[in-house]
């Protein structure tokens, strides 16, 4: 395989073709709407369901339906049109049918503007919709990693049973990189569907795709299943990466887009002489606690940096429980910070 | 004295496409009826074990555990996007979803005129009985005008609350539309009628021909306050005026049949 250059948006709805994809249900928003152009050509083309919907919460609900009659699926929106899916989503995490969603985000609250943002760290990593559930997250920093993690979303999804979300910024899904797309996977065959799905009670009992439990002992027992599966998804799935940690004296947690700038800062820091590293989550539920944990136990300070007014900085103080002294920059609004921005506040940890 | 033979012979049982279940409608619904004329239909047309059901939110949210064939259990209104998202990827089964007034009309308006404009090949049984049942007798979108519910306790003054809204004719304006027809369920003859009209409905998807809806003039005893049989008079006497029953929108390729 060779590396190829690719828009981020159509990067990963590439991607999720190849990994047998069967539907996308969406609806055109900035700065995602290269990935629904790119699912309305090739999803025909191969015989698979492609349905632009009248509005996000259609599209959400369609996605459930397809789910729940075990096909692969997924759709793909940006910060307001996820807003809207959260009702979907609920009902989706209610009903225990997996789905994968990309959150290409952008600046807000409200209808905010169209410009790279991870302002949706809390909505997408604390659950988002109504009641006691979890979102998969993960965050990538470059196309490939955005590739390698749509193609893996939907085993990760099937496995548990759960809703991934992979949430990338506006800059990912609108800039081009060189990246390798991963091989074409079969689609599954109908007869080869889940044990839970919809498919006519052909020889077999009746199956009901449901979210509700109306005896209060019942939705508890549910709501335990889904904290041990929580339990599992904790134990397993926790991703993330190191950069010039081993002697590093002061380090950085950032993710996706901020984390990749301040890779760059670390770069020049390092060649100022600082012992700086860089912790980049990239699983961000699970989240990487005990990794963050360890560092703590070795740096002098933290610096958290985020393209947000400081939400994943609960997460960090939440691991690093007071151990030592956590520092924070964010920008804000659509703003992507500077590598120059980031090394003065590298400079202002080691002097202060 | 001569001999007579006595012979039994069944005239009524349950029909298999529906579950061996007592239920929690109220005495009087018209659900069951409706749901019992659904199941007749499924059996008279060897659907059961080909047919996915998508349930509503209202009185009718438990429709799963009535029905034995494979159920969904939509959001509120969203059971035409639900019902879409089965059928695009099991394209061989029959899907239907099962709807009251404020699921359907109220706050699923958008995915129900969607799913009739994109000519979704699914079918819709319409319950429209004037109020949100499940929530304690509040204004519907097919309140009539002055009619009292405990969120119009004078009456439904349409100045301030709007009129309410005939389906059946705004779905037949839609090009995807291949059957809409409304029927009532307020006494025998008519309930005969909507039979006709469900296995019409199912017949529509089973041709491919796109979306159909059957929309059946319900009664709601217990919000309405009244007899069961007062209940039924009231459809006839008030919402048949206001909602006809009748055809209004069938498609060339079933013109012709009864």
């Amino acid at each position: 395989m060779t590396k190829e250059l690719l828009k981020g948006n159509v990067a990963f709805a590439e991607a999720a073709i190849r990994a047998g994809c069967e539907a996308y249900f969406g609806y055109p928003i900035t700065p995602q709407t290269e990935a629904l152009e790119h699912m309305s050509k090739r999803m025909p083309e191969l015989g698979r369901v492609f349905l632009q919907a009248e509005s996000e919460v259609a599209a959400i609900n369609m996605v459930y339906g397809a789910a729940s009659s075990g096909a692969r699926v997924m759709t793909s929106s940006s910060s307001p049109g996820v807003s809207l899916m959260m009702e979907g989503l609920s009902y989706i995490a209610g009903s225990e049918v997996p789905v994968v969603l990309v959150n290409i985000m952008r600046g807000g609250p409200g209808l905010g503007n169209i410009a790279p943002a991870q302002g949706d760290y809390n909505q997408m990593v604390k659950g988002g919709g109504h009641g006691d559930y979890r979102l998969v997250v993960l965050a990538p920093a470059t196309i490939q990693e955005l590739i390698d993690l749509t193609y893996e979303a939907f085993d990760i999804a099937e496995r548990y049973r759960c809703i991934v979300a992979i949430i990338a910024d506006g800059s990912l899904g609108q800039m081009m990189e060189p990246a390798e797309l991963p091989a074409m996977r079969a689609v599954r065959a109908p007869d080869q569907r889940a044990e839970y799905a919809l498919t006519g009670a052909n020889g077999r009992e009746p199956r009901v795709v449901t979210s509700i439990y109306l005896d209060p002992e019942d939705e508890e027992q549910f709501n335990l299943k889904l904290k041990s599966k929580e339990a599992e998804i904790e134990a397993n799935e926790i991703r993330f990466e190191e950069i010039e940690l081993e002697d590093a004296e002061v380090a950085i947690v950032s993710f996706g887009t901020a984390g990749r700038v301040c890779q760059s800062a670390v770069k020049t820091a390092r060649q100022d002489g600082i012992k700086v590293g860089l912790l980049r989550p990239i699983s961000l539920y699970p989240f990487p606690v005990e990794a963050i944990q360890t560092l703590a136990e070795k740096v002098d300070k933290l610096l958290v940096v985020e393209m947000n007014g400081g939400q994943m900085l609960d997460d960090v103080r939440l691991a690093v429980e007071g151990r030592v002294p956590i520092e924070f920059y964010g920008r804000m609004g659509g703003v992507v910070p500077l590598p120059d921005e980031i090394l003065t506040e590298i400079h202002k940890l080691v002097t202060a | 004295m001569t001999e007579t033979e006595l012979v039994e012979s069944l005239i009524y049982e349950k029909p298999t496409s529906l579950a061996a279940i007592s239920t929690h409608y109220c005495p009087g619904c018209t659900h069951g009826v409706a749901h019992r004329l659904i199941g007749e239909v499924l059996d008279e047309m060897g659907l059961q074990e080909d047919t996915i059901g998508v349930a509503p939110v209202g009185c009718a949210v438990f429709a799963y555990n009535y029905f034995d064939v494979d159920f969904a259990e939509a959001a509120h209104g969203r059971a035409p996007a639900m019902a879409t998202g089965i059928k695009r990827v099991s394209p061989d089964k029959i899907v239907f979803t099962y709807q009251g007034d404020g699921d359907l009309a109220s706050i699923g308006a958008a995915e129900i005129l969607h799913a009739a404009l994109r000519g979704e090949n699914i079918t819709v049984i319409f319950i429209n009985n004037a109020i949100y049942g499940m929530t304690g007798g509040q204004m519907a979108p097919t309140t009539l005008p002055n009619q009292r519910t405990t969120s119009s306790p004078l009456g439904r003054d349409v100045e301030t609350q709007g009129y309410p809204i005939r389906m059946s004719e705004i779905l037949a304006t839609m090009d995807g539309s291949a059957y809409i027809v409304r029927r009532s369920l307020h006494d025998p003859a008519n309930i005969r009628k909507a039979k006709k009209a469900i296995r019409k409905a199912f017949e529509v998807q089973q041709q491919g021909l796109g979306f159909a809806m059957v929309e059946l003039l319900s009664s709601c005893p217990t919000n309405w306050k009244m007899k069961p049989a007062e209940a039924l008079t009231w459809v006839k006497e008030h919402m048949v005026p206001m909602y006809p029953l009748g055809d209004y929108k069938v498609h060339p390729a079933l013109k012709g049949g009864k």
